[in-house]
């Protein structure tokens, strides 16, 4: 059913941290290489001279001016936010999209969709594509067979993005646990909604990079100021004065 | 946003035949025999036609009926069961009149409130995206509604039909006034996007990926609006204007039909227009508006 649960038991989802994201798109990487068992995640021509492909995280990379301050490259990592007020579940004519009442992921049950990619206009984020060879939506699942799965060891039961990632830019857990490692974090560093005009109250949370100051002189510009002695200084000093 | 032929040729052929379909229904024109099956047939034909255009937009069909289920949450799903109701509530009517059964007018009242009903539903499947500035109007769906009127008035030569088919032209002028600068009301900005408007001003450094993908080619669709503006002309011209000309004309039927060609033709401009002109905010993301 597409109407949305009230209230979530847990509210599972990720912190994706902007300091620290280096963009080595290892965790794109890591989705698609997860996400394409299965019925997976097509490709188009990927080898050939126009690729297309699907995939449920990407990276952009931003260059932002701060006042006052050295400029910053930041790499953003985007992908579904598993809002609470997920505009691209009640838009589903099929009951395909669906917000799970016990830990509020939103998943697309591929066998009922009917690929009117109406979801993916509802969303404001991009978190959606339809495959070209399937001709069904696509999304994040925030792992969810791996974040249960016994027969992993425990490590690994979170999601591939996060598993991989190796500046540990991006964090699993719960939002509904104060307490919880995530909810620390966006307390401690500010974390925030992405567009939250758009009325969806994403699960995820980004953290700002941190203000890094002015712009450093360098630790080797003493030894420039170079001092000649000598005959070189007495050619330095008589020279300058000509 | 991408705009997409099915679509298109889905939304206005299926306004029209609806929009005819209410006012043969209301008993606006009251045709009998085999006119009244030309007519009926006619309606129908452009309704249905609208319908099948819809599903070549979808990449899954076989799952089709399922879309009947979620009318309690879903505008598409509202659509599906308004047009096949509008469609089964009408067919006795069209069959009465055809035949000359008298069946109570009534009946013909109740397809053209459902008729009007679904033509809403249709306009509401794009003006609920809150995520497309430009759709998310209440003009969108007195847009489609005034499309529907202006073609049934048109088609069943009703003697206010020019008036109909003028004020079609005034809605499509307001809501390109109020389009042009929804975006900008909506306050969404890169910097919004990605949040870093806290830290300062962020523009595109690189994109994510240089090849194209799903939301570069359906909702970040920035080719047609070069030709806008003559657009615009061209589909207040053909869509309003002329057609109310040509039905002041002494023509008589032959008049009703030119003027119903040069209005599709119109018709298939300005939604050619909702559709390449309406910006989602994903774009942002990908740099396309700043």
């Amino acid at each position: 059913m597409t109407a949305l649960p009230g209230a979530t038991e847990r509210r599972l989802g990720l912190v994706v941290d902007l300091d620290t994201c280096v963009g080595c798109q290892a965790c794109v990487t890591a989705c698609k290489g997860w996400n394409d068992q299965g019925h997976g995640l097509s490709d188009q021509d990927a080898y050939g001279a126009n690729p297309s492909g699907t995939f449920l995280n990407r990276v952009h990379s931003y260059q932002v001016a701060v006042p006052d301050a050295a400029p910053q490259i930041v790499n953003f990592p985007r992908s579904c936010l598993h809002c609470d007020d997920a505009p691209c579940v009640t838009v589903c004519p099929t009951g395909a999209s669906y917000k799970r009442a016990e830990d509020g992921i939103v998943l697309v049950n591929e066998d009922a969709c009917i690929g009117c990619g109406l979801c993916a206009w509802a969303c404001p984020y991009g978190a959606r594509e339809l495959d070209a060879d399937q001709g069904v939506m696509k999304k994040c699942t925030l792992c969810v067979d791996r974040i249960y799965n016994d027969t992993l060891p425990e490590e690994d039961r979170e999601p591939a993005c996060v598993r991989t990632c190796p500046t540990n830019a991006r964090h699993f857990g719960d939002f509904s646990d104060p307490d919880s490692a995530v909810s620390r974090l966006v307390a401690e560093r500010g974390g925030y909604d992405l567009m939250p005009e758009m009325g969806t109250r994403p699960t995820n949370k980004y953290l700002p990079p941190r203000r890094k100051g002015p712009g450093q002189p360098s630790p080797l510009a003493p030894l420039l100021d170079v001092k000649a002695t000598g005959i070189a200084g007495w050619l330095d000093r008589v020279l300058g004065k000509i | 946003m991408h705009p997409a032929p099915s679509v298109i040729l889905f939304s206005t052929l299926s306004g029209l035949g609806f929009g005819f379909l209410a006012f043969l229904g209301a008993g606006v024109l009251l045709p009998s025999g085999w006119w009244a099956f030309f007519l009926w047939g006619l309606a129908y034909g452009l309704a249905v036609a609208g319908l099948l255009a819809a599903t070549f937009h979808l990449g899954n069909r076989k799952n089709a009926l399922k879309a009947f289920s979620q009318w309690r949450t879903s505008w598409l799903s509202r659509e599906a069961w308004a047009s096949v109701a509008t469609l089964a509530v009408l067919a006795p009517m069209a069959l009465s009149d055809w035949l000359g059964l008298g069946l109570p007018r009534i009946i013909g009242q109740l397809g053209a409130v459902l008729a009007l009903f679904t033509v809403f539903t249709t306009a509401m499947i794009y003006a609920q995206i809150k995520a497309v500035p430009r759709w998310h109007l209440w003009l969108t769906p007195v847009m489609f509604l005034s499309f529907a009127i202006a073609a049934g008035a048109m088609l069943s030569g009703a003697v206010w039909a020019p008036l109909a088919l003028l004020a079609v032209g005034l809605v499509l002028l307001a809501l390109w006034r109020v389009g042009d600068g929804a975006f900008r009301r909506a306050g969404q900005t890169l910097g919004t996007a990605t949040g870093l408007d806290r830290i300062g001003l962020p523009t595109l450094f690189e994109p994510a990926h240089t090849a194209g993908n799903y939301l570069l080619r359906e909702m970040i669709f920035v080719v047609g609006r070069k030709h806008a503006r003559r657009l615009r002309l061209i589909a207040l011209v053909l869509a309003s204007l002329l057609p109310a000309l040509i039905l002041l004309l002494p023509l008589g039927w032959a008049g009703v039909t030119l003027a119903a060609l040069v209005h599709l033709a119109g018709a298939l401009a300005a939604r050619w227009l909702f559709f390449a002109e309406a910006e989602h905010v994903v774009g942002l993301y990908y740099g396309v508006r700043a």
